[in-house]
């Protein structure tokens, strides 16, 4: 096995207009192009698609599992961010 | 000679354009499992649902011309070798996967020139046909293309080999642009495309592509011609249709 | 400085110390249990990364390889419309095992190290693809029974431990259920044709319906991996019960159909609720998941062949795009 493998690119599509591009996998291509119409072929053959990015695996930057405590959890007590925290008197009218 | 009816030459004309689709989509088929990776598996099995897709209503269309209550499957699996008039370049075998890019990229140049015209036949159907055929054989382009330039472009070898491919299967090329009877009647009401008329912009196309790609423009070499105009096929094709009408020839008048 | 991070790699850390080992496998087993996914990046026992791999190309093997004794017969289909639809199947195969690969590669095994394991004889795939499509009706046989035996399974491992599994997995039945609805159709069609169609159909189900249970793997007794993979949820279900399940569905089916199936033990239990069947030839089931099958060595080597054909056609590509980048760069 000498020959190197072509790289991995993960695959992102919006399956339709207004809503945002979501993760569905990855194909294997030598260049931007290839990649793209991989993904074309292989992600959209039921219509599941209007656009798609193809990011190179190797671009993307993860957040470590490990470190999930200290970037998550400090915002669990921050309750005061979500709408719910206040208490608006009936009267007020929809807010 | 008799005269050939209006009618008969679109039955004629319908059926001739949907062997096109039928024979390379056939022939695109045959990479199933053979592919060199995965992806281009899936790949060339689109192009063929759309290659043969379009044969579909191409034949259902000249089925309901013809009017003698036949269907898509009569045109595929009970005509004889000579009733088919797909164009040779269709029908050569796959060979390596460069032979096959440059078949599917000349074709498909050819098929994006000609669907386009089709696309303003004064015969609605045909026109909706070549419509909808444009968007499928537009990707078929982009795909070719860009291959043939990764291989014309890639290492010695690849280059070498594509080349190569690109020299036998020239001769094949100057049957896209003859006219049979049938076409030549139907373009004097305005049905027909003049694929005479596509050969400047074809080569344009093909001579771009081929520049990136760094492969040389064969030279012209005597057109192998007879599939078209009589139904004089190469010796691959009778494999073709043993292959293909195994079933219906065995069993004939079954519903599968 | 995130350099370490890819998404597809999976994250080295030190060795874990004994202790520390046994926090970790206990906090792992506890996210099992309450259901929570096991995601790509996560400390996981070495052994069910193993595990995982293992199965994952396995089943993403048996469907590109799946796509063999169909794709024989694209070129031969009786009519147009079965023509599309077989592509269309056949096509959907290769996109699993695309999918599937896509996941097992979250793992950090590349897709080019399963194939070589494929081709070497090092990894295995299902059974019944080393049985031969040797007529017509086979292709509505694969697609009622192949791949009803497959989604039985599929369903219960959509259900698995392991995301991008899991995710995969949803995808694959969503569109399998085609498969063996048109393989059923195909059937039924023939099973209102003449004699000769109907004969094309009984010797079919003959050929298919032993190796199609076999396909559930060994009874639960001589199963060697599963009662770890069950408390790994990596499986739901035991080869048994799925196997049951399928047998129960798949039998009123068969008489729908007006056909028979090759098992005279095969009656419904009042008492269990559940069709009582025959003893599965375990010995043949041997002989073929070692490579002995009729189609073992055809299986491969068509497989091998077209990989080392395209060689040219991979290094080729690889070769442009580098020199892209390098003209970019410069």
């Amino acid at each position: 096995m000498t020959e190197k493998e072509w790289p991995l690119w993960e695959v992102f599509i919006r399956s339709k207009a207004g809503l945002d591009h979501k993760h569905c996998g990855s194909v294997h291509a030598s260049d931007a192009e290839m990649a793209m119409e991989a993904a074309r072929d292989v992600y959209t053959r039921r219509s599941e698609g209007i656009s798609i990015w193809v990011v190179p695996s190797n671009a993307i930057s993860a957040s470590k599992p490990e470190d999930k405590e200290s970037l998550f959890e400090p915002a669990d007590d921050k309750i005061y961010r979500h709408p719910t925290f206040y208490d608006i008197p009936k009267g007020a009218g929809k807010m | 000679m008799t005269e050939l009816s209006k009618k008969d030459a679109l039955v004629q004309y319908a059926a001739q354009i949907g062997d096109n689709g039928l024979i390379i989509g056939h022939r695109m088929s045959e990479w199933c499992f053979r592919a060199p990776a995965l992806e281009m598996e899936i790949a060339l099995m689109n192009c063929a649902l759309d290659l043969i897709g379009q044969a579909r209503e191409l034949y259902t269309y000249a089925a309901v011309t013809q009017d003698e209550g036949k269907s898509e499957d009569d045109f595929a699996y009970l005509r004889d070798e000579q009733d088919f008039r797909n164009l040779l370049l269709t029908e050569v075998p796959n060979g390596d996967w460069g032979d096959t890019i440059v078949r599917l990229f000349l074709m498909s140049a050819y098929n994006k020139l000609f669907y386009t015209a089709l696309a303003n036949s004064k015969d609605a159907q045909l026109a909706a046909i070549g419509a909808k055929s444009i968007k499928e054989v537009i990707y078929h382009q982009r795909f070719s293309s860009e291959w043939l330039i990764r291989l014309g472009d890639g290492t010695p070898e690849s280059h070498d080999r594509v080349q190569k491919s690109l020299d036998t299967l020239w001769a094949y090329t100057g049957e896209l642009f003859t006219m049979t009877d049938a076409e030549t009647l139907l373009l004097a009401d305005g049905i027909a495309v003049d694929v005479t008329a596509l050969k400047a912009d074809w080569d344009q196309v093909v001579s771009d592509v081929l520049t990136q790609a760094t492969l040389t423009v064969p030279a012209d070499l005597w057109p192998q011609l007879g599939s078209k105009a009589e139904g004089r096929h190469t010796e691959h094709f009778g494999f073709i249709i043993t292959d293909m009408q195994f079933m219906q020839r065995r069993y004939p008048g079954c519903e599968w | 400085m995130y350099g370490d991070t890819s998404i597809q790699k999976p994250i080295k850390i030190a060795e874990p110390t004994s202790e520390e080992q046994a926090r970790l496998e206990e906090i792992f087993q506890q996210k099992i249990d309450d259901n929570i996914k096991i995601e790509p990046q996560e400390w996981m026992p070495a052994a069910y990364r193993k595990t995982l791999v293992r199965q994952m190309s396995q089943h993403a093997h048996s469907e590109v390889i799946g796509m063999q004794p169909e794709g024989n017969w694209i070129t031969r289909a009786p009519s147009l419309r079965r023509k599309v639809i077989l592509l269309a199947k056949i096509q959907d195969e290769g996109g699993h095992g695309l999918y599937i690969y896509s996941a097992a590669e979250t793992l950090g095994t590349s897709r080019a190290e399963m194939i070589n394991q494929l081709q070497t004889g090092k990894a295995k795939y299902s059974s019944i693809f080393n049985y031969p499509a040797l007529s017509w009706a086979d292709m509505g046989t694969i697609g009622w029974l192949v791949d009803g035996a497959a989604i039985t399974n599929q369903v219960a491992l959509s259900k698995g431990s392991y995301g991008p599994y899991c995710r995969a997995m949803i995808k694959i039945c969503k569109e399998e259920s085609f498969h063996q609805r048109q393989g059923y159709e195909l059937l039924l069609t023939l099973s209102r044709g003449t004699d000769a169609q109907k004969e094309m159909l009984q010797e079919s189900v003959n050929r298919f319906w032993w190796p199609s249970l076999m396909m559930f793997g060994p009874n639960d007794a001589d199963s060697p991996h599963s009662a770890q993979s069950m408390k790994w949820k990596i499986k739901k279900k035991s080869n048994d019960q799925l196997r049951q399940e399928f047998i129960d569905a798949t039998v009123p089916q068969a008489e729908f159909l007006g056909i028979t199936l090759p098992d005279p033990d095969l009656k419904w239990n009042e008492e269990r609720g559940h069709y009582d069947y025959g003893q599965i030839d375990w010995e043949e089931f041997g002989h073929v998941i070692n490579g002995n099958g009729p189609c073992n060595k055809q299986r491969v080597a068509t497989h091998l062949k077209a990989h080392e054909d395209g060689a040219w056609v991979r290094e080729a590509a690889a070769a442009y795009a580098e020199k892209q980048q390098n003209k970019n760069v410069a």
